[in-house]
């Protein structure tokens, strides 16, 4: 077997990346949600929300430690395995990929260990602050490596110099076509998430009734909640298939499963696509569908994979597969809200166990649409790596071989399962174990506030 | 108008390296030490004199990383892919010495595993970071834009020696930084240590001051023509004042004294390998100015840094004060 030094590197990226997207999708909706927390409870004055936002802080202190981990190994994978990338892109990308960094630092520094540890510290409403400064700055970071990477989709606002991207424009540059699209579809993709995530560790516990008060109080607000924002976010995905579609076209044409450019061109519900034969194989369809929803009418032409050469092309499969899985899920997620907003119209919320087995179920379903998602993007974006600029092949470190890549992807699999195997062990028993019955209001001993996210879990027990 | 913000970058690169180095030096030296020391109640107190600040130094390092790749990408393109191993092997280490402060704590069964997991994670992270060190001082083979040599650069004899002298460097760090914030028998403990590790620190000081000029005539150049050397000779006359004064410190029962000598040395080298690579950024092909990023993409980053900067350093001098003082065995941050 040839041992192809890009295509191992990009196993290698898709493995780090996969492990550290699926933190920052649970912790940047997680922190916006202590903070209605914190919020209901400083205007309400009720415990239940004191009791559910320790009990959800401690498991964000394990989540966001486990991503700050496994992203301080990102910036050095630019470096490692891409170089001629970052040659090539370091003036427009660098500050992008520093000032994410900066603001995750100045965040750690400040507000993190207020809010992990602070909590008799400091007033309710500082405490307060730092948990919206600390949900503000997931949000920052968020918005800085999001920028970078639509940037990499839909390059703008540069001049080219040597056959590297030298910055004209930074508001151009940050504000690239697909940016807005990407922000807001990835953030509640993020929400949601949380959300799905929140709700079965929530029906697992009423299940077995324990802490009653909390769960019916969550289940409540989280029904509402994916109630509105499961279809914001599916009219957010057309939106953001149509700015693909403008953009790159290609793309589309490989989720769609397209082969020839048409008018009427249908919505394929399933296939096996046949990239030798270019034809789907088993095709089930709805004709014309497609141009509705891409072109708002039956006649609007789609372009087809046909249109680029077969170099030019995704490989079709991973992205059409993992299109129908994001689109699958996100219409489960539908059913389940609306399940549940029906059953609390009906008031049988509290009661119904089938309802609850349901939620149980789709706990990591945010997880696996985000990775479906990110998969779609990532994967239709070849074989470019700055779309239409730089090639895929063109930006792997020319020192590297083969042999280099599987040693250190066998070393990052090892490490990677036993340390975030043994985190996620301990945020699920943080999870089973569930809200404390009463708040500890002791004064700590003076000089008593680690700074450090993972211990946030035990400070607060 | 142009001004050259070079300069200004290599000032914010350095301090952010220098941070990193003296502050997770010596919670890292903690970690190599850590097996050493006489019983579970002692391993108990080292670790919780750095309990607080631990990952507080460790965002050091992501500034000088993110700081290279922006403010010099070209650097940053061509050092990295030659440090591919050694970096590798230096942020595993990172990952288990990180994690090992909590898991230690949790599951009394697992425990011996993780104290082994924070004594080996730190070992690997500093011997690797002295493997890079001693690589960046050997130069890199460069051809064109890239990096040319191979994966496996840094295994050779100078690299693997500045490697072992870093451990020796590191313990020297966390050893006084225990002389500092401990009492009793663990104190006398650290101090003995810490006497061993300086002199390893100074036996490597002393081999390196003589291979580097060896090797590298134009170092050698530097330091030893006309009119440089009356200046630079006070270079090597303070640092051995200051080993003077770190050693009699420990030899008179000092708190305080070791520790700031001991960062006095790491101060007196970093300037000295300063000295001999300027302006090299990438040794001994690309300089600061040819790596350095478009002005506009400097001054783009250099307004939220400045921004940022100060903040940082506020809060860090509080960290710090809030947990002046000795650490017993009773304080636990737990």
């Amino acid at each position: 077997m040839e041992l192809d030094p890009v295509f191992l590197s990009r196993v290698q990226f898709a493995f780090v990346i996969a492990f550290h997207i699926l933190l920052p999708a649970f912790t940047v909706g997680l922190a916006s949600f202590i903070v209605l927390l914190e919020g209901l409870h400083l205007f309400r004055r009720n415990p239940v929300y004191l009791r559910l936002s320790v009990f959800w802080t401690r498991i964000f202190a394990v989540s966001f430690g486990m991503g700050v981990v496994s992203g301080i190994v990102m910036p050095f994978q630019f470096g490692t395995n891409w170089s001629r990338y970052t040659d090539a892109t370091g003036n427009v990308l660098g500050p992008l990929f520093a000032y994410e960094g900066l603001v995750a630092f100045f965040l750690e520094a400040g507000f993190l260990g207020i809010m992990l540890f602070g909590r008799k510290r400091v007033p309710a409403w500082a405490h307060f602050f730092s948990s919206i400064m600390v949900a503000a700055g997931t949000l920052f970071s968020s918005f800085w490596i999001l920028a970078a990477n639509s940037w990499m989709q839909t390059p703008v606002g540069h001049e080219v110099v040597d056959g590297r991207y030298v910055p004209a424009d930074w508001l151009t540059i940050i504000f690239n076509p697909s940016f807005p699209y990407r922000l807001v579809h990835t953030v509640t993709g993020f929400y949601l998430t949380t959300a799905f995530a929140v709700l079965g560790v929530t029906a697992w516990h009423l299940k077995r009734g324990r802490h009653v008060d909390e769960a019916r109080t969550v289940l409540d607000m989280t029904v509402i909640f994916i109630a509105i924002f499961v279809p914001i976010q599916i009219i957010a995905g057309d939106f953001h298939g149509i700015n693909t579609l403008h953009h790159q076209p290609v793309k589309l044409a490989a989720m769609e499963g397209l082969w020839d450019t048409q008018a009427r061109a249908p919505a394929v519900l399933f296939a096996i696509p046949d990239e030798k034969a270019e034809r789907n194989r088993a095709e089930v369809s709805i004709p014309a569908l497609a141009s509705i929803y891409l072109g708002h009418s039956t006649d609007a032409v789609i372009k087809g994979l046909k249109e680029a050469a077969p170099a030019e092309r995704p490989p079709v499969a991973p992205v059409f597969y993992a299109f129908r899985i994001m689109v699958g899920i996100g219409l489960l997620m539908l059913a389940t809200a609306y399940w549940g907003l029906l059953l609390r119209i009906r008031g049988r919320l509290h009661t119904t166990s089938t309802y609850q087995n349901a939620c149980i179920a789709m706990l990591p379903a945010g997880f696996v649409a985000v990775l479906a998602g990110w998969t779609v993007t990532e994967v239709g974006r070849q074989p470019w790596v700055v779309y239409g600029l730089l090639r895929t092949r063109d930006a792997v470190s020319p020192s590297l071989t083969g042999s280099d890549v599987i040693m250190s992807i066998a070393l990052y699999v090892v490490v990677y399962l036993i340390v975030f195997g043994s985190g996620i062990f301990y945020m699920a028993r943080l999870a089973r174990a569930g809200p404390p019955e009463h708040v500890e209001t002791r004064e700590p001993t003076l000089g008593e506030r680690p700074a450090r996210p993972l211990s946030g879990a035990e400070a607060e027990a | 108008m142009h001004i050259d913000l070079v300069p200004i970058w290599t000032l914010i690169l350095g301090v952010s390296v220098f941070m990193y180095v003296l502050l997770d030096g010596f919670d890292l030296g903690i970690g190599i030490l850590y097996p050493m020391a006489h019983g579970d109640d002692a391993r108990s107190v080292m670790m919780n004199t750095i309990a607080p600040i631990w990952d507080g130094n460790e965002t050091w390092l992501i500034m000088g990383g993110m700081g290279l790749l922006a403010a010099f990408p070209l650097a940053f393109a061509i050092i990295v892919p030659a440090l591919y191993f050694p970096l590798l092997l230096m942020l595993l280490g990172l990952i288990f010495r990180g994690v090992a402060f909590e898991f230690r704590l949790k599951k009394t069964s697992h425990r011996r595993w993780w104290d082994l997991s924070f004594f080996a994670g730190s070992t690997a992270a500093t011997f690797f970071q002295g493997v890079v060190l001693g690589m960046y001082v050997e130069g890199f083979t460069v051809t064109g834009r890239a990096f040319s040599g191979t994966s496996f650069d840094w295994a050779r004899p100078f690299p693997l020696a500045t490697g072992v002298g870093l451990l020796f460097g590191y313990a020297m760090l966390g050893a006084t930084w225990l002389v500092m914030k401990t009492e009793g028998d663990l104190q006398q403990w650290a101090r003995r240590c810490a006497l061993i590790a300086l002199y390893g620190v100074l036996a490597f000081i002393a081999m390196v001051s003589v291979v580097t000029p060896i090797l590298h005539p134009q170092i050698a150049e530097r330091w030893f023509s006309t009119p440089n050397i009356y200046y630079l000779a006070l270079v090597p006359l303070i640092t051995a004042a200051i080993a003077l004064i770190a050693w009699r410190a420990l030899r008179r029962n000092a708190d305080y004294m070791p520790f700031i000598g001991a960062m006095g040395l790491f101060a007196m080298c970093y300037l000295g390998l300063g000295i001999s690579l300027f302006p090299y950024v990438v040794p001994y092909s690309v300089t600061l100015w040819d790596a350095a990023a478009v002005p506009s993409a400097q001054m783009f980053l250099l307004i939220g840094t400045l921004f940022l900067l100060p903040i940082i350093f506020m809060y860090l001098g509080w960290s710090y004060y809030v947990f002046r003082g000795k650490v017993t065995a009773d304080v636990a941050y737990h």
